[in-house]
């Protein structure tokens, strides 16, 4: 029903004139209508995410926040020029509040708690950019395997992809972690190596699930029939046209896997304490909670902001390349 | 109907032997013997290493180990501990609090992140909305531990609400504060999926004949829209079960409570290859049977999943 109708419908009779949107064509050169110009060429997919993007909020404070994170990540110095290893702590300072130049004041072991939560960032970050990587590519090649030839490939991946489920991440991290190869080389790169054992299930059901949606498309079929071979189609045309939902998990898993390593490292069997990192921070400063909690507070808020604007950066992609989801 | 559940339980057998075998193979197969690591810096006692190897049989081939393990899974002898404890007490005395601690998280966050999650949907872009999805990333964002280190501090310490730590008993009263911090990172995951479940379904064919015929909001709400809703949410409840009672492990070491977790982690940092093993074997198990029980569940609600193959 139209608005017009609605009106008489409804009594008020407003009449409004019935506007023409075509030119009477004597009066129009027929030459004109062709010189229509488009103010923008068609977007892609992924210009019109950015299009979108550019104007949330949600995604303007994540993106900052995570080029914050990655500037500390590379140039700590920049932030701090103290030396938080625990050689340089005077315990004289321990548990001592903020003073000047030491504004978050120092831990039980008289350390800088700024210089530590700057220093802390790198190796958490690290392992969930390493982690994610890792996850993205083994598990994208399972996935996108099991999605594009289906049958019996399918069948046998998707029953190993299940065992792998019922192991929740940090239970057979755990497990894996305590085993004598991994107790007596224990760092950042063995626990990038179980994590990506144990995380790669979520990123194959995704790619699966995204690759048998564009398997059947008109493009894939042209592709097929102009005689491009199996394996050249899934990789030029099928997965290039399946990598938003992918992106989106792995932003968000990105974070996941950073409360992984911490959480790792808070139960002491993570990275050995003599590496700076968040989860070690959080871990001894639990000692002294109820005399001293700020030691604990800050790491735990880098951690959070930093999981938190992974997670938000995600859920921004999202909704951005989600046409069905940007209509509601 | 009896076919289906046939149907599912077979799937499942597959994911239980693999999952056990896999566990078996990391604690008893990689580099680096169990028995010896035992003995830590101490001189390794062949004699009492040869008899606990051929007491775990880890004297036999992998296959022929593995197989004894599965034969004693069956007949609940699992043996004893390193310790000398039969590792089934062991198991029947933390699972009922795991279980218990689990159970009061799984009610926690369906019933606070179904009725937020369909009021936020409700009324979508509202000043509620917006705040309940705010407030449930921020949750999603912080750590479990963070959130239960915090929570303990203030609610059980400074204003003595609930108990910060849990007796032995591990009543349901000492339970509520854990509970609700092993919950409440799901709470979130509950909320937003009722939530755009919710929203999906309000623009749905069935809503719009269910209000033309002149039903009661109330009515729509809760049969129509609530309903439908509830599908992918019971999903996701049923397969948290299985992660919660195996992801209990860092709420049960902040609040001390005497739990699969704790003791799992025990285990684990003790070398103690057969608890561990035994342990995530009776949670592989949970996990096959809560999946299993959501499909039945499933098939309940939705018909329509039943008759297709």
């Amino acid at each position: 029903m139209t608005p017009e109708n609605n009106a008489t419908v409804r009594g008020t009779a407003v009449r409004r004139p019935i506007e023409h949107f075509v030119a009477d064509f004597e009066e129009t050169p027929l030459h004109a209508t062709d010189k229509v110009k488009e103010d923008h060429v068609p977007l892609s997919l992924w210009g019109e995410a950015w299009r979108n993007l550019r104007k949330q909020p949600l995604f303007l404070i994540s993106a900052f926040l995570i080029f914050v994170v990655i500037v500390v990540c590379l140039f700590p110095g920049l932030f701090s020029q103290i030396d938080p290893t625990s050689e340089a702590c005077q315990l004289a300072n321990s548990d001592g509040g903020p003073a000047g130049g030491h504004p978050l004041g120092y831990t039980q072991q008289g350390c800088d708690v700024f210089a530590r939560v700057i220093y802390g960032t790198r190796s958490s970050v690290t392992v969930g950019l390493f982690t994610t990587i890792g996850v993205v590519i083994f598990g994208g090649i399972m996935g996108a395997l099991a999605g594009y030839y289906g049958g019996w490939v399918d069948a046998v991946l998707a029953r190993i992809n299940d065992i792998f489920f019922a192991l929740p991440l940090i239970l057979g991290a755990i497990v894996l972690m305590q085993l004598p190869v991994f107790r007596t080389n224990r760092n950042v790169w063995s626990l990038v190596l179980i994590l990506i054992i144990f995380g790669w299930p979520q990123i194959a059901r995704i790619t699966r699930g995204a690759v048998i949606e564009v398997r059947n498309a008109d493009f894939v079929t042209a592709a097929r029939s102009l005689g491009v071979s199996r394996f050249r189609s899934l990789m030029r045309h099928v997965l290039p046209n399946s990598l938003a939902p992918i992106i989106v998990v792995a932003t968000i898993s990105l974070g996941t896997f950073i409360v992984a390593e911490s959480t790792l490292s808070f139960l002491g069997i993570g990275l050995p304490p003599s590496v700076m990192s968040w989860g070690n921070d959080i871990q001894s400063a639990q000692a002294s909670l109820r005399s001293n909690p700020m030691p604990l507070i800050y790491p735990a808020i880098a951690l959070s902001i930093t999981v938190l604007s992974f997670i938000m950066l995600g859920d921004a992609l999202r909704d951005a390349l989600d046409p069905k989801a940007r209509k509601r | 109907m009896a076919w289906y559940i046939l149907r599912r339980f077979l799937q499942l057998v597959p994911v239980f032997l693999g999952a056990t075998l896999l566990v078996y193979f990391l604690v008893f197969s990689l580099p680096g013997d169990p028995i010896v690591a035992l003995f830590g810096d101490k001189p390794v006692n062949e004699a009492v290493a040869a008899q606990l190897r051929a007491q775990y049989n880890l004297d036999q081939p992998f296959w022929i180990q593995y197989l004894l393990y599965l034969k004693s899974i069956f007949t609940f002898d699992l043996g004893l501990d390193f310790t000398g404890r039969e590792i089934a007490t062991v198991l029947g005395e933390v699972f009922p609090v795991t279980a218990r601690l689990a159970v009061m998280a799984l009610i926690f966050e369906a019933v606070f992140g179904i009725v937020f999650g369909l009021i936020a949907g409700l009324r979508k872009g509202k000043l509620f909305d917006a705040t309940v999805l705010v407030a449930s990333l921020i949750v999603i964002g912080i750590p479990i531990f963070v959130l239960g280190f915090l929570l303990q501090f203030f609610i059980g310490v400074q204003l003595g609400w609930a108990k910060p730590t849990v007796s032995s008993a591990a009543t349901v009263q000492d339970l509520i504060l854990p509970a609700m911090v092993l919950g409440l990172g799901s709470f979130a995951y509950v909320l937003r999926l009722t939530r755009t479940s919710v929203i999906e379904n309000m623009s749905a064919d069935y809503v719009r004949t269910a209000t033309a015929k002149g039903l009661s909001r109330g009515r729509v709400v809760r049969v129509h829209i609530l309903r439908n809703s509830l599908i992918p949410v019971v999903t996701f409840l049923g397969a948290d079960l299985g992660s919660l009672m195996g992801g209990a492990i860092v709420t049960e070491g902040i609040f001390n409570v005497p739990g699969v977790g704790n003791r799992l982690y025990r285990a684990v940092t003790s070398g103690e290859g057969p608890t561990v093993v035994s342990i995530v074997t009776v949670l592989v198990l949970i996990y096959c049977v809560s999946n299993l029980l959501v499909d039945l569940l499933y098939a309940w609600l939705d018909p329509r999943i039943r008759y297709d193959s």
